[in-house]
């Protein structure tokens, strides 16, 4: 090979270049992390049910605070295991109180948090849905038999609180063991909920999302289950160990005025139920 | 579109390609020339994450490194160092992930030298350092460019492996495909279109670039 047919190969402009983005990246990636600990996010795990009521509550928060906070959502259950596996999680909003004393059982947050709210459950159909909204399940029940129902949306109950609320009911209905063909299982309720409407009948969900301004665009009606058909979903904040101040003051902000005026938009109860 | 999604990606398929060159080169070659006892299962394991499934591997790194397993917890308690749902996690999940576009890809093409080149490069007294320079490296110039570019757009693209081992937190973990799903559950259709249109174009541009280099470099 000559000297000309190798120096075409690798020009050296090219081979310049490489050198340099060698050099440069460690650079940027030194400025992401260090930036990061300059002014450390906040960063705060939620039950999927507070997908839109927490972003419009911490929005808020941010414009008073000047703090920026980063939102991750999935189910309770989901996050409490992320937690136990190191996720650097700041403050924990669960829709299950029980998954948050869990956690401060074992140790992992400054003490047992608060009661932000209380959920309720609701049966979510998409625009043209077969299924008819009669506030009983009574339909719901009647659809199994008549084939219109074909998939029925709910969270995992594994480990997702609506799901297992959504369980409950059915079983309170006398629906449980007939709908099982038709389940389909989301990882968390914002999930269940995108399956109830785009591709299922319908879905139980929690009230919070459906309120969502988003949601009701994309819905055809909805109908809320009594709330003694299924334990109560207390929704319990934990701040866990060695979050920063910022943690306890955006605690405070969701037990405030604002935060209690935002929950209560999104259909959630008050803590006192 | 969210912006910090695919700087983030970016970041993450930049470093591991940065990783992965030196590790593919070295590897790639020293595979090719050696012969050792072994060497079947090393080259097993290094195609293994390609049949995979990246869950699975990002199970094993999650119940390995994650702070309730001995090693997980051994790492934070004397180096202070959290790797999973961090972005140092997503690092190592990549370079594995992506080891079987590199290493054996390589090693092929340097396999595909001809020896006497090499030992002509020798008689004349080349020091190994330019024989690799100036006669092995331009040889597999193609090839090297054709892996780094699918390596690249692949771990732009990664999810199941991300999903497990960095969890969803903006600006940390939630890489490009992470964001996809996750605007989907929030019904924003159109940002998850423009996320999705990006890789559809990058890895169709990708593909194309690899294939029209592999028929430029065949004889």
């Amino acid at each position: 090979m000559t000297n000309a047919n190798r120096d075409r190969l690798i020009p050296n402009p090219a081979r310049r270049r490489l050198v340099a983005a060698a050099l440069a990246l460690p650079v940027s990636v030194a400025a992401r992390t260090g930036g990061a600990a300059f002014g450390e996010p906040l960063r705060v795990a939620a039950a999927a049910d507070l997908k839109y009521a927490l972003t419009d509550l911490v929005q808020r928060f941010e414009a008073q605070e000047r703090v920026a906070v980063r939102l991750t959502f999935g189910s309770s259950g989901q996050i409490a295991t992320q937690i136990r596996q190191g996720a650097p999680f700041h403050l924990f909003l669960s829709a299950d109180e029980r998954f948050a004393l869990d956690l401060a059982e074992e140790g992992r947050t400054e003490g047992k948090g608060g009661v932000y709210a209380q959920g309720r459950i609701a049966l979510a159909l998409p625009p043209g849905s077969p299924l008819k909204a009669d506030g009983t399940l009574a339909d719901l029940g009647q659809a199994i038999g008549d084939g219109r129902l074909k998939r029925l949306a709910i969270a995992n109950p594994e480990h997702a609180p609506y799901g297992e609320r959504a369980r409950q009911a059915l079983i309170h209905a006398g629906l449980w063991e007939a709908i099982q063909p038709f389940l389909v299982f989301g990882e968390n309720v914002a999930q269940a909920l995108q399956f109830a409407l785009s591709s299922a009948q319908g879905g139980i969900v929690s009230l919070s999302l459906v309120k969502a301004p988003p949601v009701q665009q994309q819905l055809g009606g909805f109908d809320l289950i009594p709330a003694q058909w299924h334990t109560p979903l207390i929704q319990r904040l934990v701040v866990v160990r060695g979050a920063p101040p910022a943690a306890h003051a955006l605690a405070a902000f969701v037990f405030g005025p604002t935060g209690r005026a935002i929950l209560a938009a999104y259909g959630f109860l008050p803590p006192e139920g | 579109m969210e912006w910090p999604a695919l700087l983030l990606s970016l970041e993450l398929a930049a470093v591991t390609l940065l990783i992965l060159l030196p590790i593919g080169l070295w590897g790639g070659r020293w595979l090719a020339y050696h012969s050792f006892p072994g060497r079947a299962v090393v080259e097993a394991l290094l195609f293994l994450p390609l049949v995979l499934p990246p869950t699975v591997l990002g199970y094993y790194l999650l119940v390995m490194l994650g702070t309730a397993a001995p090693l997980g917890r051994w790492l934070q308690e004397t180096l202070g160092v959290t790797l999973v749902f961090h972005f140092s996690g997503l690092v190592i999940a990549s370079i594995l992930v992506n080891l079987p576009l590199m290493v054996p890809v390589l090693q092929r093409s340097f396999e595909a030298i001809d020896p006497e080149l090499r030992l002509a490069a020798e008689v004349i007294g080349l020091p190994a350092w330019r024989i690799f320079w100036q006669v092995e490296l331009p040889l597999v110039w193609r090839t090297l460019v054709s892996a780094s570019v699918i390596t690249f757009i692949h771990t732009l693209g990664e999810f199941g492996v991300v999903l497990m081992v960095g969890g969803n937190i903006p600006g940390e973990t939630r890489t490009l495909s992470i964001a996809i799903y996750d605007r989907v559950q929030a019904f924003d259709l159109a940002s998850a279109d423009a996320m999705a249109f990006l890789l559809l174009a990058l890895s169709l541009g990708a593909v194309t670039l690899s294939f029209a280099l592999a028929k430029r470099g065949a004889p």
